[in-house]
């Protein structure tokens, strides 16, 4: 329990205490939860699915971004031909999983923790325990396994929409050879870079989908409640995300 | 009937479902039960009736190992509560069946599939007897038409009846309900009253009804129990209940506002503090 006298730092080491605890209890229900497929399915779809359009149309204004600013770059280097390389890099070890991940947080993130927490609130966990069911693994595994299924799978249309927006305007508004630069973006990205992107968009859907479940389900059963913890997952996934990007863009580097 | 302090239970011992003995309950340093005595017995309408605040649903969660006492002794089917591990609660609890004030249903469900949940979760029967099961249940509450509808779609009461249903499914010893009457209109009320009852006849199961409605509770409770300032005040039949002199009985069961129970907060001197203000203003 968190006391109203704690100093900050007291109050984030006993969060982090918390959400550590939460995530052993998760990992332990893990296994009986498969038992039900359909659950988990169900919510990669809702994590998802209804997340697709955002991240498309993300990925697709990032990418013309790239493009242009590579262009406007590269150009005065006579180097346009590297448009393509600063795109693919770009997306694949940052962009992509890093925007991914806080698009996630916004749209399916809140979601996750406004829907457990209006199922706190509306005694529908307490009814679950009343039915000797237990909530964690009926309700809050599912959530997260979804959460990190769709997360890589949203961050790799968003990379691969990005490098689509990218060629659109490098390529056909710009004028960019596209033999060189395809040959040039082939050149520069190698294996470790795209997998440097995977790992980061499976830890990110972790993250993000713990914080969002461990808000909700440990939510102040209140209307204001509810909204503190959406507000709650939206801000600590976020930044948590921008720290594990960092330690893992450092750790990728160390080991290239 | 009988007053506390040292209230004695009208259930023989033997015959006892639940034994709640000298609880002490305390949240946040206040103390919502001292020296709580309460006994339901096997196969009754056992009522808890008393004042918004006095802990009525509180005591459910004592019962239910939702929350456990500082001091003294909660024993359902002969077993402290208390000491049960996670396994052997989720077992006691698989013999209770609970009816939330609000229903409490699975929001992403539709009626059918609420009623048919502590089934599939705890059951591998087949789903032909799955669904004989979920509409008989249906069917015993009268919304058997309704098993399609999701919960955003059904009345206050309809949802109270598809809890119903959902409560009974796994066949409960004992029926808890908290609250069944609150926000109902006069049929819908009429409505659950009579199947609290037909439940406890028909199935024989051991019922607690939580409630502060008393013309509703004396219609159908065996035994009730009058909550008030952390301790059972009266016990009895609702009758004897009516007839009692106690001044906490006589203002519960008549609606009146003077009494024990006051109906102002404790705050200031009106007159005085309206001066201040005044006061001040100058």
């Amino acid at each position: 329990m968190i006391a109203a006298t704690d100093s900050l730092p007291v109050m984030a080491l006993r969060r982090i205490g918390a959400l550590t605890l939460f995530l052993g209890q998760i990992l332990a229900r893990i296994g009986p939860s498969f038992t039900r497929p359909g659950l988990i399915v169900r919510q990669v779809y809702n994590a998802g699915a209804r997340s697709l359009v955002i991240i498309m149309l993300s990925g697709m204004f990032v990418g013309m971004v790239l493009g242009l600013l590579g262009f406007d770059v590269f150009q005065r280097f006579g180097s346009e031909d590297y448009v393509g390389v600063l795109a693919a890099l770009g997306n694949l070890k940052v962009l992509g999983p890093v925007l991914t991940a806080l698009l996630f947080a916004g749209r399916a993130g809140t979601s996750l923790t406004s829907e457990i927490g209006l199922m706190k609130s509306t005694e529908q966990l307490t009814a679950m325990q009343m039915m000797a069911v237990d909530p964690v693994r009926y309700v809050v595994v599912p959530r997260f396994l979804g959460g990190c299924i769709a997360m890589p799978l949203l961050s790799a249309t968003f990379t691969l929409i990005a490098l689509y927006g990218a060629q659109l305007i490098g390529v056909q508004q710009m004028g960019v050879d596209a033999g060189a630069y395809w040959s040039q973006t082939q050149n520069a990205v190698d294996l470790h870079d795209v997998w440097e992107g995977v790992v980061k968009s499976l830890v990110f859907g972790i993250a993000v989908s713990l914080v969002a479940v461990f808000e909700g389900y440990h939510a102040e059963p209140t209307p204001e409640g509810v909204g503190l913890a959406t507000t709650r997952t939206v801000v600590v996934s976020s930044v948590l995300v921008l720290l594990l990007n960092y330690l893992l863009t450092a750790a990728f580097l160390t080991t290239k | 009937m009988s007053s506390n302090p040292r209230h004695e239970s009208p259930a023989p011992a033997g015959d006892a479902v639940i034994e709640v003995s000298d609880v002490r309950y305390a949240i946040g340093g206040r103390v919502i039960f001292d020296g709580l005595d309460i006994t339901a017995r096997r196969g009754r309408i056992t009522a808890f009736m008393g004042p918004s605040g006095t802990g009525k649903t509180t005591l459910l969660r004592l019962i239910t190992g939702q929350a456990h006492a500082e001091r003294g002794s909660v024993k359902v089917f002969g077993r402290e509560v208390a000491q049960m591990s996670n396994t052997e609660l989720f077992d006691l609890r698989r013999r209770m069946g609970m009816l939330f004030q609000n229903g409490a249903l699975l929001t992403d469900l539709d009626v059918y599939e609420n009623v048919a949940f502590p089934l599939r979760a705890h059951t591998r029967l087949p789903e032909s007897l799955v669904r004989q099961l979920v509409l008989t249940k249906l069917h015993a509450v009268g919304l058997r038409g309704a098993a399609r509808l999701m919960p955003s779609e059904l009345s206050g009461g309809m949802a109270r009846r598809v809890a119903l249903a959902r409560a009974i499914v796994m066949d409960p010893e004992i029926l808890i309900y908290d609250e069944p009457f609150v926000g109902l209109d006069p049929i819908s009320m009429g409505v659950i009253c009579r199947l609290i009852k037909q439940m406890n006849e028909a199935l024989g199961i051991t019922s607690i009804v939580v409630s502060h409605d008393v013309q509703e509770l004396a219609s159908i409770a065996h035994d009730s129990f009058l909550l008030s300032g952390g301790r059972v005040v009266a016990s009895g039949t609702p009758e004897e209940l009516n007839r009692s002199d106690l001044p906490e009985v006589r203002q519960f069961m008549g609606g009146l506002a003077d009494g024990p129970v006051a109906f102002h907060y404790p705050a200031p001197d009106y007159s005085a503090e309206l001066l201040d203000e005044a006061a001040g203003a100058k």
